[in-house]
This record gives C-alpha cells, sequence and structure tokens, in this order.
C-alpha cells in the first residue's frame, strides 16, 4: 500500500469488500451478534468470579455439537449443545457438593472429560459436515444464509432475556446469599444463565470457534471493569468493545490475511491491555500517578 | 421518618420463633435443639464463640441452610410467605466490594422485591431509597463505587438497602466485624431505633463489648442455647462462663 490514501482510498478498503462479497457482510454480522452477545454475558462472569466457567462449558459443548449433529444434522447442533452445557452444570455442581474436591478442580475434571468425549464421538462416528479445525477455531467467512438467521436470532434472545432478568441478575452477581433470602429462584437463575452461555458459545462456533469463545467471554468484561462503576455501563462498555474487536478481527483478517477467530481474540486482547494501562482510574499509569502525588 | 407497615399496637409482636432446630453439617452437630424467641419492638442479640452456629442459625432462618429438625416462624408464619418483610445482611465478606456498583444502586436493591421484572421504579421508590441513605448517613457518598468505603460505611450500605426494603425483621450477621468506632456509635441508636419503631432486630455478635449498649435481649449459643433473657442476666459471669467454655476476666 502506499504511503498515502486518500477519504476515498480508506472508505475503499472499509466499503469495498462489504459491498464485494456476501460472504463478508455475513461475516461481519455474525462476528457483530457474537461478540455484543458474548460480551454482556461476560460482564455476568467476571463480576461472578467464575471466568472459569465459560471455559468449561465452551469445551463441554463440543460434545452436545458432536452427538446433536448425528443425532439431528445441524438442527441438532444447538439442543444438544444446550442440554450437555446443563449437564455439565448440573455434574459440577453435584460433584463438588458431595465431594471435599474443590470447584476448580471438579470444574477441570468434568469439562475435560465432556471435551474428551466429543473428541472421542467425533473420531469415532467422524460425521461428514464436521470440521474439527472450523468448530475449535472458527470459520467465519464461511458463515451461511440460515447460520447467519440462527446466530441473530438466538443473539438477540439471550441480549432480550438479560433485559428482562437484569434485576435478579444484578442482584445475585453483587450478592447471592442476600438474592436466596429475598426469595430469588437462585438455582433456576442460574440454569438460565447455563443456557444463556451455551446458545451464545454456539452461536459462536463459526465466527471464534469453541476455543476462542473463551477469550469473548472474559476479555470484553475485564476491559469494562476496568471503565466503569457500574454493572449496566460495564455491559455497555463491554458491547462496544465486543463490536469493535469483532469487526476490526474481520477487517483485519481480509486484508492481513489471518483466520477470523485469533484477529477478533486479538483486537480484544489489545483493547484490555490499553485499559489495563490507560485507564484513567484504575489503569496502571493513573495509579502510579496518583501514588507519586 | 416513616414508620414501618408492621404490626399495629397489639402488643410485642411475633418476629422470630425458632424451635427444636437442629442442623448438622456432614453429621456433625452445628445446631442442637435450639429455641429461641425474637420478638418485634426488641433488639435481641445471638452472642457465643467462633463455631457456636451463630452464621449458621440466621442462615437457617432464611432458608440458607436446610435444618435437619425443627421449626421457624417468621413474622407470625413460614419464612417463604414473608420473605419481601424480611431482610438479611450477610457478613460483610459475603460480597466482592470490586464489584461495580455505586451505594445508592446497592440501597436500590432493596426496592427488587417490590418491583416487577420490568417495571419502572416509581417515586416512591425512589423516595424510599433517598430516605435510606439518609438514616443510614450515607447520602453524600450515594454515587461513591463501594470499594471506595470504609468496612463501616460498607456495613451501613447493607443496612440502608435494608431500610429502602421496608423490612420488618432485620437479622444481622456480624455487623460491627472490623467496623471503626464511628460506625460502632452510629448503628447502636439506629438499630435501638428501628426497634422502637416496631421491628424486629436480630444481631449475631461474636463480640461482647458493645452489646449491652445495644440489645434488649441476649441468647448465648455454644450449638445449644446455653442461656436466655434480658442482657443484664444472660451476661452474668456463669452462664458467660458455661457459653465460652472459660472463666470470663470481669474488669
Amino acid at each position: 500500500m502506499s504511503g498515502v490514501i486518500g477519504v476515498g482510498g480508506v472508505v475503499d478498503l472499509v466499503v469495498g469488500p462489504v459491498v464485494q462479497y456476501g460472504f463478508f457482510r455475513a461475516g461481519l454480522v455474525a462476528a457483530a451478534v457474537v461478540g455484543v452477545t458474548s460480551a454482556v454475558l461476560s460482564c455476568l462472569l467476571v463480576v461472578r468470579h467464575q471466568a472459569l466457567l465459560g471455559d468449561a462449558i465452551s469445551h463441554a459443548v463440543l460434545l452436545g455439537v458432536a452427538v446433536g449433529y448425528l443425532v439431528g444434522q445441524t438442527a441438532g447442533i444447538l439442543p444438544g449443545a444446550m442440554a450437555v452445557a446443563v449437564v455439565t452444570g448440573l455434574l459440577i455442581t453435584w460433584v463438588e457438593r458431595n465431594s471435599p474436591v474443590k470447584l476448580d478442580a471438579v470444574m477441570g475434571i468434568v469439562f475435560t472429560a465432556m471435551f474428551a468425549a466429543g473428541l472421542a464421538v467425533i473420531s469415532v462416528a467422524q460425521p461428514r459436515g464436521i470440521d474439527l479445525f472450523h468448530i475449535l477455531f472458527g470459520n467465519v467467512l464461511g458463515v451461511s444464509p440460515g447460520d447467519l438467521v440462527l446466530t441473530a436470532v438466538s443473539g438477540g434472545l439471550v441480549l432480550a432475556i438479560v433485559v428482562v432478568l437484569f434485576r435478579p441478575l444484578h442482584l445475585w452477581s453483587f450478592d447471592p446469599l442476600t438474592a436466596r433470602a429475598v426469595g430469588l429462584r437462585v438455582d433456576l437463575l442460574e440454569y438460565v444463565f447455563t443456557a444463556l452461555l451455551s446458545a451464545t458459545i454456539v452461536a459462536s462456533l463459526q465466527a471464534v470457534g469453541l476455543l476462542l469463545v473463551i477469550a469473548m467471554l472474559i476479555t470484553p468484561g475485564a476491559t469494562a471493569l476496568l471503565l466503569t462503576t457500574r454493572l449496566r455501563s460495564m455491559m455497555a462498555v463491554a458491547a462496544a468493545v465486543g463490536l469493535v474487536a469483532a469487526v476490526a478481527g474481520l477487517y483485519g483478517s481480509y486484508y492481513v490475511d489471518v483466520a477470523s477467530g485469533p484477529a477478533i481474540v486479538l483486537v480484544a486482547s489489545a483493547c484490555f491491555a490499553v485499559a489495563f494501562l490507560f485507564a484513567p482510574r484504575q489503569g496502571v499509569v493513573a495509579r502510579a500517578a496518583r501514588r507519586r502525588r | 421518618m416513616n414508620p414501618p407497615s408492621g404490626p399495629g399496637g397489639q402488643g410485642p409482636g411475633q418476629g422470630l420463633v425458632v424451635r427444636g432446630l437442629t442442623v448438622r453439617y456432614r453429621a456433625a452437630p452445628v445446631l442442637r435443639d435450639v429455641a429461641l424467641d425474637a420478638p418485634l419492638g426488641r433488639v435481641t442479640g445471638i452472642v457465643g464463640p467462633n463455631g457456636a452456629g451463630k452464621s449458621t442459625l440466621l442462615k437457617t432462618v432464611v432458608g440458607l441452610v436446610r435444618p435437619d429438625a425443627g421449626t421457624v416462624t417468621v413474622l407470625g408464619g413460614p419464612v417463604d410467605r414473608v420473605r419481601r418483610r424480611l431482610a438479611y445482611l450477610p457478613q460483610r465478606s459475603a460480597v466482592d466490594w470490586d464489584y461495580p456498583a455505586e451505594v445508592g444502586e446497592v440501597v436500590a436493591m432493596g426496592r427488587y422485591p417490590h418491583l416487577g421484572l420490568l417495571q419502572r421504579r416509581r417515586p416512591r421508590d425512589r423516595e424510599r431509597v433517598a430516605a435510606a441513605l439518609e438514616r443510614a448517613g450515607l447520602t453524600a457518598l450515594a454515587r461513591r463505587q463501594i470499594g471506595e468505603l470504609s468496612g463501616g460505611q460498607q456495613q451501613r450500605v447493607f443496612l440502608a438497602r435494608a431500610l429502602a426494603q421496608e423490612a420488618e425483621l432485620l437479622l444481622l450477621d456480624e455487623p460491627f466485624a472490623a467496623v471503626d468506632a464511628v460506625t460502632v456509635d452510629l448503628l447502636t441508636p439506629l438499630l435501638r431505633e428501628l426497634a422502637a419503631e416496631g421491628r424486629g432486630v436480630v444481631v449475631v455478635n461474636h463480640d461482647l463489648s458493645t452489646i449491652d449498649r445495644l440489645c434488649d435481649g441476649l441468647v448465648l449459643l455454644n450449638q445449644r442455647v446455653v442461656a436466655a433473657g434480658p442482657t443484664a442476666a444472660v451476661l452474668a459471669p456463669a452462664a458467660l462462663a458455661e457459653a465460652y467454655g472459660i472463666a470470663p476476666v470481669v474488669a
């Protein structure tokens, strides 16, 4: 590229692929939806100190994808993933309550077992139409119109449920004991939250894949935590980070020829690094300046 | 000041009534056959050494722990029917104070049980929150991030939330733990005032030093009820010695 690019040139760079290629448009929308939804959920995971839960469920979901696909082809993937996600959550709780093994170890045991089972099912059945590499790392530029509708609908649904349940989620995420004391059905809320997580993870299969969605379920929320003082604004800022990561990552992947998943995650990580260093109140630089004064 | 909508002068109303309560944790008993009364209009202290089961008792009352035997009656009925009128204030360590929330926002959570999922906050909800902040001496701190508060201020945030909820029975778990003297001096008369308005106040406390100024009645607990009655009687050396297993040093 030449040293001087006119305004028209920049517009071309941005608009060009959108106008020219349907696959780019579809990928962009899918990535944006996933970026925003996973970012909103990441806030709840971060404030509840449950970042590992996104990790656990996304690994476990591989088993649901594999079995769901074998049973019902593409239509079986989402129900399969949700079922396995909820079972994983139940299994983690049950083993933790009935043994002296602590939560982190129990989560590690259960999710790796589910992940291994998923890999085993795929390697035995070798279902055509499942590309393990794409499932794990995403293939956003291969989003079909059907995938796009599914992603958009499930993303919209997840966000709508978060809006409707905002007050219960707010109280539960801040003070779970009081939430239960005032009669909130915390157990139900946790199942709903697990289901939302698994729906988001499935929707993100194409855009970033099962392994890299873990980053999108932590990093935007953690970034926003450094910049805000309320859960509502934290969710808004995280959503913006998720959106920027998705869009910038996709363009990066188009022009620099990096896989879309890594590109999206790297942009999100860069956002975190910037906030970590330069956040006005909580950044490293601001803290150092305050200490000097 | 807004008096609670609670019992209209039919004498000391039923606050908390516990009978025959037994709780085990992995087969080891934590509470044995506990009976106690904490009437409305009184401040009742539950004191005892570490591991006496004080916190477990409160958690069992609000349904966070399931008892192996016994009954709990709150405000004249089973706890599930009166949850809105009951406030549980957990130990401060039960929440993460780095959570992104401002003081006024946490206090406003006290209104959540009164609001539908998508219902807008009504003027009276805002009034209750403002009044609660005022009473707890937090008005000037309403926009403060909760992590910037002192331990005592954080404890007052919990209390303000219970006030915003218009709770008739308040259960406080170790409200004076690691709290500054200013907060003790603010909290003590405030809790007494709440009782004078006809609310029931139950305070779990490890430390005996603040308790005689605060409580009308005391329950000395060490897995079972060692002594119960008016504060002065329970603080008698013999009863204390049995609860704590040693003779207390009387100054």
